[in-house]
């Protein structure tokens, strides 16, 4: 068995999940359909639809379901951009703070390319923070060229939890609609829709349904262009057939979460921080990456001096320890960290960097062995780097 | 044993990790990222540096039940071959990319890596041997297969590397039957065209690749005598022994054809002469080492086989060191030889060593009448006082 600790890669399916994924294979129909096979199916896409709903401070009928978190933020953003530009054409600027997912960077890096979008991007801190100041002035310089805001919730690396409320007023005085990626904050610290909120992204496979399922939530007061036209179902924003089996789960999944959150995430910050202080405790040259006072309960980032991230992870999983690095590229490779990039670090410190996640199934034994095999891992690390 | 199997996606490292796991070692794969700008696809026959084929290598990997990672030695794989590469064509030589990768990347930086993690071995999809010579110590060897024989690529392995190299493909009679075991095996890379050429010119088109990287400049195509008899657009368009595309206007006074005997980018010329010109009675370097044991006392002159491509035959020789320098003189004259070449000696199937071609010197009507000549059949009949009877060619 092996220590699984990157749960923000992918959690563990809850036993629930799972149940409720086999439970509505067993329903044949289309929920599109009249009949009542295709009735039965539509019941258990909309019992999903209502609890997630409940969950996100939103109701059913603003729930989009999608294909994962990649397409969400896609359908977010490309389709605020279009649906802003096509009233007019001058709205052409996206306001984004750096250091944001790939799915963000690169749909906006498409509008770019295509569809001419200026970036305009915000700061990060140190820490991981967005410079507010900064946040505001670039939405309150020439708003009539604005097409968009969009945003993480909490950082998916490093943990940093984003002033939310904040940049979300700053986007309503500005009437800009704001877009926000929630997908590593979501069954871990409260999220949902709140005034100034246009659009908001979570995925099913960080809160252990099973992958392959995602929300954008649009309120009903946004209008939103569709990315992939068809049948007109989910109100026209997302046309495809339903899937009630993933819906199911990913309502089972974020239904069991959500009630235990507090007391889940109190108990994984616990962990979180035992394994925090014996690592800093046993191994020289370690420090925490992050906003320390204001993070995921669930991650752990560390840098590690003269070390790099794929010795460590390739160490750490011959000692059956499963954490990962800032993100691969397409054939595997680890990367730089773009957020350690944009908090300021040499683009050798952004190769030293280590994400230990915790989920729903971590132990004290897991932290007990990560802690135990990690001087001897570091060690090793370093040598490799002082040969190479 | 633990060994890295180096999985480049094709079916020679595939089946080469394969056998190691079937030997009973602990086997973990590694496919090498290389290039700093992958493909995606492979194009064409060609592949070794693109998203398929580390992709081809991890189901490798599945099926053989072995942890699969990918490591980044694009920096290195830049700095050390590449630019290398480019650096060498641009003085004038042709380097040996394949090699200098052999060299700098998978047994060294590669092997380093890999010996520093715990590993005992790093294996291949190479056609060599690794065998315990006479005197106990560790020797490289032709492939039984001489066909697919890949020794002379590895020519630069030093006693250091070799215990820590492994060649399982060491005793296969041909690629057909890697290609059946893979497909026993039910590797999906059993029917895979082999990648050829160079990894990072998918095209094949080096000298377009070239073009785009080194500034065209045009300058002279001269005579041996160094007379101008035509132009050209650039020096690294041009390989030692080529004859064609070279634009004269002027036929040669003899009538016959011209082909190219030196690069020399510093003078921005190009040197072609008649097709003799191009033998070569000897030829030597600086720098060379030795793969395993050297010779006892390797200032005398000693009997060899000399190998200049990797695809060449080999060719009988005697050589010796002096004052730092490898020297060759090869009984039958050697064709075509351009410096920056790598010379692979051999003492039967055993790969003694290897070096730099930086120095050549030709045969061509220079030979001392009273010590030597060129006999009908290209031998050179006095190979130990050839030194006094050949003048320098190429510097």
């Amino acid at each position: 068995m092996t220590v699984y600790l990157d749960h923000a890669a992918s959690t563990p399916v809850r036993a629930v999940a799972r149940q409720a994924y086999l439970a509505a294979l067993e329903v044949s129909g289309n929920p599109s359909s009249i009949h009542r096979d295709g009735q039965r199916a539509r019941a258990i896409l909309e019992d999903a639809r209502e609890i997630v709903s409940s969950t996100l401070n939103c109701d059913p009928i603003e729930v989009i379901f999608t294909s994962g978190g990649t397409e969400s933020v896609n359908l977010g953003i490309i389709g605020l951009y279009r649906a802003r530009r096509s009233v007019d054409p001058r709205r052409t600027r996206i306001i984004v703070p750096e250091g944001e997912h790939h799915a963000t960077l690169d749909a906006l890096e498409w509008l770019e390319a295509h569809e001419s979008a200026v970036i305009d991007w915000v700061l990060l801190d140190t820490l991981g923070r967005i410079d507010l100041t900064a946040w505001r002035d670039a939405l309150t310089r020439e708003p009539e060229t604005i097409a968009v805001a969009t945003s993480l919730w909490a950082n998916n690396e490093v943990g940093t939890i984003h002033d939310v409320d904040a940049l979300a007023a700053a986007c309503a005085a500005a009437e800009v609609p704001f877009h926000v990626d929630a997908i590593a904050a979501w069954g871990h610290i409260p999220v949902g829709l709140s005034p100034g909120i246009s659009a908001l992204s979570v995925a099913g496979h960080k809160v252990g349904s099973v992958p392959g399922v995602g929300v954008l939530v649009v309120p009903r007061s946004v209008t939103i262009d569709a990315v992939l036209h068809g049948g007109g179902q989910q109100r026209g924003i997302r046309s495809g057939t339903q899937n009630p089996a993933v819906a199911a789960s990913l309502a089972a999944a974020i239904g069991e979460a959500h009630p235990q959150q507090d007391g889940e995430s109190e108990r994984l910050a616990g962990l979180r921080d035992d394994a925090q202080r014996r690592i800093l405790a046993s191994t020289d040259g370690v420090r925490v990456s992050g906003d320390l006072d204001n993070r995921l309960p669930h991650n752990l980032h560390l840098h590690i001096e003269d070390a790099s991230s794929a010795d460590l992870l390739y160490l750490l999983d011959e000692a059956g320890i499963s954490v990962s690095a800032g993100s691969a590229c397409q054939a595997g490779v680890a990367r730089a960290s773009h957020v350690l990039l944009a908090m300021g670090r040499s683009p050798e410190q952004a190769s030293s960097a280590l994400r230990i996640s915790l989920g729903h199934t971590t132990t004290q034994a897991d932290i007990d062995e990560l802690v135990r095999v990690f001087p001897e891992v570091v060690s090793r690390a370093r040598t490799v780097s002082s040969r190479a | 044993m633990r060994v890295l199997a180096a999985m480049s996606g094709g079916v020679d490292s595939a089946v080469a990790a394969a056998r190691a796991v079937d030997a009973g070692h602990d086997v973990v794969g590694v496919h090498l990222a290389l290039s700093r700008m992958p493909g995606t696809l492979r194009t064409g026959a060609r592949g070794c540096c693109t998203i398929e084929d580390s992709m081809d290598a991890q189901r490798a990997a599945n099926l053989l039940g072995i942890p699969y990672y990918v490591w980044d030695f694009s920096e290195r794989f830049k700095s050390d071959v590449v630019d290398d590469f480019i650096a060498e064509y641009e003085a004038g030589r042709t380097p040996n990319p394949c090699m200098r990768c052999n060299e700098r990347i998978k047994f060294a930086a590669l092997m380093d890596k890999a010996l520093a993690l715990g590993f005992d071995a790093v294996c291949t999809g190479h056609y060599a041997s690794v065998v315990t010579g006479a005197d106990g110590a560790l020797e490289l060897h032709r492939a039984s297969a001489w066909a697919k024989d890949q020794s002379y690529v590895l020519g630069v392995l030093t006693a250091e590397q070799l215990p820590h190299a492994m060649f399982p493909l060491a005793e296969t009679p041909s690629k057909a039957d890697v290609r059946a075991e893979a497909e026993r095996r039910g590797l999906s890379v059993a029917n895979k065209p082999d990648s050829h050429d160079i990894c990072f010119i998918p095209d094949g088109d080096t000298r377009g690749w070239l073009s785009e990287r080194l500034p065209e400049v045009p300058g002279s195509i001269v005579d041996e005598s160094g007379a101008v008899i035509g132009s050209h657009d650039g020096t690294h368009g041009f390989t030692i022994g080529q004859r064609k595309g070279l634009h004269l206007g002027v036929p040669a006074s003899d009538g016959r054809p011209r082909f190219v005997l030196a690069v020399k980018p510093a003078e921005n010329t190009v040197v072609v002469g008649p097709r003799e010109s191009l033998d070569i009675g000897e030829i030597a370097g600086t720098k060379f080492s030795w793969c395993g044991s050297a010779p006892a006392n390797p200032g005398e002159a000693f009997a060899c086989d000399v190998q200049i491509r990797a695809h060449a035959e080999p060719v009988p020789a005697v050589a010796f060191l002096a004052e730092g320098e490898f020297v060759v003189r090869p009984e039958v004259a050697l064709n075509s030889v351009a410096t920056g070449q790598t010379a692979v000696i051999y003492v039967g199937t055993r790969v003694l060593g290897q070096f730099t071609i930086s120095r050549t010197v030709a045969v061509a009507g220079r030979v001392d009448p009273v010590v030597g000549r060129v006999d009908p059949q290209g031998h050179i009949e006095t190979t130990t006082t050839l030194t006094s009877s050949l003048s320098e060619s190429v510097g």
